[in-house]
């Protein structure tokens, strides 16, 4: 996984809420078993037509948003499936980030296991960058920070998924060095989950 | 000792090891693994010449690509068929248990888990699939993870995760039809409520007497929705209702074991003076029959109303209404219409939200002696292999197919149409499952969800119709 430290972008907006992870990768395109390639499509039923046509009016057919790397979206960004496809898509596609006010858990949780930032702002914040889509963007990941034009806007992440997308870290491994304590729960487990 | 709730005392229950200000790491009794989410959690272990640490917690079936027609052709899809492959070549390599295509007891994952006793009480539960908020049902943690989140889970059997926040959702009020109103209704009235990020970072906690009187089937379909609110999990404090269910079954403890077992659940109830972060109440007594109109489960109306202007609905938010404008030209639906003048062209009972036993039997009364609408194509997708076998000896099967519905074999089928079955571009459809995204059921297709006798009723009269007038 490729390491997140600092990202200079302008952002392509999509200004919808509740954006939902079945757009984001519909399910036709589900039975690939690798994680290459979804980039193509990403956001397929809105960005092409039944003819497979790119539509002008979709904000990735713009050719003035080509190769920008951090999308910026609205509420509740990532809602609805656990298909992990949905970021693999968008990181195959270009993107590094993607900001928005909220994010859906389980979109958030696939954002960090690729190496992409999920930044939440504040409404305001991103109300500011929707308005102004043609600013670079700098976000730093070390200091928390998004920084367009002359507005700085800091960022809360926890620091254990900081790290994980700093050092470009593969989770299984760190956990796996913590096999002794796993090996002592399941022996204790037994006693208090007779369950099972 | 402090007074906690079900999560908190299940979450306790299972901290491997606390990171300070951060992350658990959380140990994870049962692992459910589908042929869609798992191939590449597969190969990742096999790149970094890994194990699966806990075989024997984890079990595998195939449910979301499988063809819901005679099983015995061969698969028409190339690409379904690789993947079916590989879960099964998967499974033989790394020595988890299948439930494949043939077995008597495949089915939709989140069916078959509690028919086969693999969702008890007080465990955590997880599956590449974000409806594992089903299993909650039980008393259990259980909640739907990403692929990375499932080859780390099948290499260590555990999973990193924030503590989330608990939230009651207290419904009381006693139906005065519950056979017309059902726990799909309620469900679908607490998400157009709170809305579908209403329940982001939360457990929800389902709570007061008309929880409690609602069958463990009916309990499952109010659990397997908390993902449609946002939720990270949903759940039910268990009772003898849930002992009850899971006496006997195949993987649940036995004889003294089950004693005990029952003993150390009934501990696990929320304390009487336990504190939630957050909570709602409803009262359902005078709930309609819920339908959805637009293109997310919390854009939902009563069946005696109509469909709403957008300002109505977004109630101020301009991002809000926007959507309900998309959504209305997505849907071909005006404000003002009256959602029993909606008419449909299709009709799907079945995922894993109302595709049990239970389930088809409700609908089956209603369309007993009665015929599908000569306009609508209707079908009958039965959750698991077992289920559609209580369901033919019961005769379901036969109402079914003399109303005119076509009777299938069990699997996700038009959930999420990633088998043959999907709507064309324009078909309305009313569907007992769980979403009504653009394109959900097929690319242009749209769906209207409801309950099972609500989705029976549709077929036979064409449009939606108030099934309180018929039961
Ligand atoms: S029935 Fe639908 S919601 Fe349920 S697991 Fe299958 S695809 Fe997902």
């Amino acid at each position: 996984m490729d390491k997140f430290t600092i990202l200079k972008s302008r952002a392509t907006p999509l200004d919808r809420v509740n954006v939902d992870t079945d757009q984001i990768v519909p399910k036709q395109f589900l039975k690939l078993i690798q994680k290459t390639g979804f980039g193509r499509y990403l956001f397929f039923d809105w960005r092409f037509d039944s003819e497979g046509r790119p539509r002008s009016d979709f904000v990735l057919n713009n050719p003035k948003y080509q190769g920008r790397q951090i999308m910026l979206a609205r509420d509740n960004f990532g809602s609805g499936s656990s298909r992990e496809h949905a970021a693999w898509a968008i990181l195959d596609y270009g993107f590094r980030a993607v900001i928005a006010p909220s994010f859906a858990d389980i979109f958030y949780n696939n954002c960090i296991k690729n190496g992409i930032l999920p930044v939440r702002l504040g409404s305001e914040d991103v109300d500011y960058l929707f308005q102004n889509e043609d600013v670079e963007i700098e976000i730093d990941l070390v200091r928390q920070l998004v920084n367009a034009r002359d507005r700085k806007m800091t960022f809360e992440i926890d620091e254990f998924r900081k790290k994980l997308l700093l050092e470009g870290l593969d989770s299984i491994g760190l956990t796996l060095q913590m096999e002794d304590r796993i090996a002592v729960f399941e022996q204790r487990n037994s006693t208090f989950a007779p369950s099972l | 000792m402090q007074a906690s709730t079900v999560f908190e005392k299940i979450w306790k229950n299972h901290v491997v090891h606390q990171k300070e200000n951060g992350p658990s790491l959380l140990y994870i009794d049962r692992h459910l693994v589908h042929e869609v989410t798992s191939p590449q959690a597969f190969d990742g272990l096999r790149t970094n010449s890994r194990r699966v640490r806990r075989p024997d917690l984890t079990f595998a079936t195939m449910d979301h690509n499988v063809p819901t027609s005679d099983r015995s052709l061969p698969i028409v899809d190339q690409i379904s068929s690789v993947q079916i492959q590989a879960l099964a070549q998967n499974c033989k390599e790394f020595g988890i248990t299948l439930f494949d295509m043939d077995s008597p007891d495949q089915g939709i994952v989140h069916v078959i888990g509690p028919e086969l006793g693999l969702t008890l009480p007080g465990t955590t539960i997880v599956c590449g699939d974000s409806h594992t908020s089903t299993h909650g049902a039980f008393g259990a943690f259980a909640l739907g993870i990403g692929t990375s989140e499932v080859e780390h889970v099948l290499a260590t059997q555990c999973m990193w995760m924030d503590k989330p926040m608990t939230f009651a959702v207290n419904i009381s009020g006693r139906r005065r039809n519950p056979h017309a109103v059902t726990a799909k209704d309620i469900m679908l009235f607490v998400i157009r409520s709170i809305g579908t990020a209403g329940g982001t970072g939360s457990v929800l906690e389902y709570r007061g007497d008309s929880i409690s009187d609602l069958s463990m089937e009916n309990r499952m379909t109010v659990c397997n929705m908390s993902i449609e609110a946002g939720a990270r999990a949903g759940l039910v404090a268990p009772d003898d209702k849930t002992f009850d269910f899971i006496r006997g079954k195949r993987y649940a403890p036995k004889a003294e074991q089950f004693e005990k077992a029952v003993e150390y659940w009934r501990s696990l109830a929320t304390d009487a003076n336990a504190r939630f972060d957050r909570s709602i109440d409803f009262d359902i007594s005078s709930l309609a029959p819920q339908v959805s109109w637009g293109t997310n489960p919390g854009m939902v109306a009563d069946v005696t109303g109509q469909v709403p202007q957008p300002d109505e609905y977004a109630k101020g938010n301009e991002n809000e209404r926007k959507a309900a404008l998309r959504a209305l030209e997505y849907m071909a639906l005006e404000p003002g219409v009256q959602i029993t003048d909606i008419r449909v062209d299709r009709v799907f009972i079945g995922s894993c939200t109302n595709s049990r036993l239970e389930d088809l039997a409700e609908a089956s009364v209603i369309v007993k002696g009665r015929h599908v609408s000569p306009t609508v194509r209707a079908m009958v997708v039965p959750g698991s292999q077992r289920v559609k076998l209580a369901a033919e000896q019961l005769g379901l099967d036969r109402i079914f197919k003399e109303a005119g519905f076509e009777w299938r074999e069990s699997g996700c089928s038009m959930c999420l149409g990633m088998n043959p079955d999907i709507l064309s571009s324009g078909e309305r459809c009313a569907s007992t499952s769980n979403r009504n995204f653009e394109g959900r059921q097929g690319t242009g297709g749209r769906t209207h969800l409801v309950s099972p006798v609500m989705a029976a009723a549709a077929a036979v009269q064409g449009r939606f119709v108030d099934v309180r007038e018929w039961l």
